[in-house]
């Protein structure tokens, strides 16, 4: 089992960052990228319109793509392979992976990212795919000239229903309450679209069908009163939670399942084991935030094995001069 | 060659429903992002599985029939066919481990 300086688990911006600052730092960081998750939440959106740097706007995925080819010219190996264990305790951690590897490392950056939370409703597992979605980029497509719902509040929400527009004959956006959470050109955007219709302090009471998405319960959250929406498709934008269930026990987290870091630093409670992006942030939630962390938790591994014991380093190498 | 062939609308009766092994047929599109990340899963699998397992791919945005036929609203969505039935449907992207699994019970 081989010994590396640095693992880094997750692909988002947050892990390339870490990434690209830890391989220009000499630590030949590894990537555990995620067999079908690399790339993270970015993969499935279109336009990225506010990342510093792209006048124009950048598609998600391409921009995934530039973070990873920048992290691998400066020699980070990324592993197409999911983190299956983590063994964080003590001065050498273990990663497991779905291959079955075992990675050894001195410091591990935890940057999972989050996943997409679900209505919380019986009937989800069931019609999953079956005309409730929570991916509008791949979907939408089936469901031209229908009426969709697109189900939340904030930036997420108003950029899949702006994209649902393409597709379908009408978007009803329910939220349950009265204004958008969502930044106000996007708001303004989806406020001003034809196609569009917001139902207002509108939640998700129940999802109609057997065997495909039949139409929506929605429940009034003022009154109580309950209203049957005609749609045969549901897009959920809810929000998201992070996925800390690896780490969960060994480090902090908190009650909401984010992992505890010592702010403004990115270490968490256990030695060796920093974390960044959306798995420590339910504030700000941005890919250039998720950056600035990953960023900052590959400066403070690298501080944190430049301090390891001398032992643990590798032998200089003696030069004697003739 | 072993990988993943595309079947279309006009060929998805001789390559998959009259085929003589078991076919694993996935519906993928070039703006799915889940479905591109799994294409190299489902390329080795093709390699592993080769003369027991046949996997074709369809695009969607070219072959509505094949779409509608499956009832598809969801991709990457895979069906497994044996003797021009579909005896099983997977959607969403997932570890190679859940594809080789529904492979195995394709096979049993």
């Amino acid at each position: 089992m081989q010994e590396v300086e640095l693992v880094i688990v997750g692909s988002g911006p947050a892990g390339y960052t870490a990434a690209i600052y830890a391989a220009r730092a000499g630590l030949a960081p590894v990537v555990v990228a995620g067999s079908v998750t690399a790339g993270g939440a970015l993969m499935t959106t279109t336009e990225v319109e506010n990342f510093p740097g792209f006048i124009d706007g950048v598609q998600g995925p391409e921009l995934m793509a530039s973070m990873r080819a920048q992290a691998e010219r400066f020699g980070a190996r990324i592993l197409m392979d999911d983190a299956t264990g983590l063994d964080l305790a003590g001065p050498v951690k273990t990663i497991t992976t779905g291959s079955g590897e075992a990675h050894r490392a001195k410091a591990v950056v935890l940057t999972m990212g989050s996943a997409y939370r679900k209505l919380g409703l019986p009937e989800e597992e069931r019609l999953s795919g079956h005309g409730l979605s929570w991916c509008a980029t791949c979907d939408g497509f089936f469901f031209r000239e229908q009426h969709i719902a697109v189900v939340g509040g904030g930036d997420s929400a108003m950029e899949e229903a702006l994209f649902l527009t393409r597709f379908a004959s009408k978007v009803t956006l329910v939220h349950r309450r009265d204004e958008f959470r969502a930044s106000r050109i996007m708001a303004e955007r989806v406020l001003a679209d034809s196609k569009i219709e917001i139902a207002w302090n509108s939640e998700v009471a129940q999802i109609l069908g057997d065997d495909r998405v039949a139409g929506l319960r929605l429940r009034d959250t003022l009154t109580g009163a309950e209203r049957t929406l005609d749609v045969t498709g549901v897009f959920v934008a809810i929000g998201h939670d992070p996925r800390s269930e690896l780490v969960t026990g060994q480090v902090d987290t908190d009650p909401d399942g984010y992992v505890r870091v010592a702010h403004p630093s990115t270490a968490t409670n256990v030695p060796g084991v920093f974390a960044a992006g959306d798995l420590v942030d339910h504030t700000y939630r941005q890919a250039i935030t998720a950056a600035g962390t990953g960023c900052a938790a590959a400066q403070d591994a690298q501080h944190y094995l430049s301090h390891l014991a001398p032992a643990a380093q590798p032998a200089p190498v003696l030069e004697v001069s003739a | 060659m072993n990988t993943v062939t595309p079947v279309t609308d006009a060929t998805f009766q001789s390559e998959v429903i009259e085929a003589e092994l078991p076919v694993v047929v996935d519906i993928w599109a070039a703006w799915c992002g889940p479905c591109k990340a799994i294409a190299p899963i489902l390329d080795q699998l093709a390699e592993e599985y080769a003369g027991r397992v046949k996997i074709v791919k369809v695009d969607a945005d070219a072959n509505p029939e094949a779409v509608t036929a499956a009832g598809v609203t969801s991709i990457p969505t895979l069906g497994f066919y044996r003797a021009g039935e579909r005896v099983d449907v997977l959607i969403g992207a997932h570890p190679k481990p859940v594809y080789a699994a529904k492979i195995e019970e394709l096979l049993a």
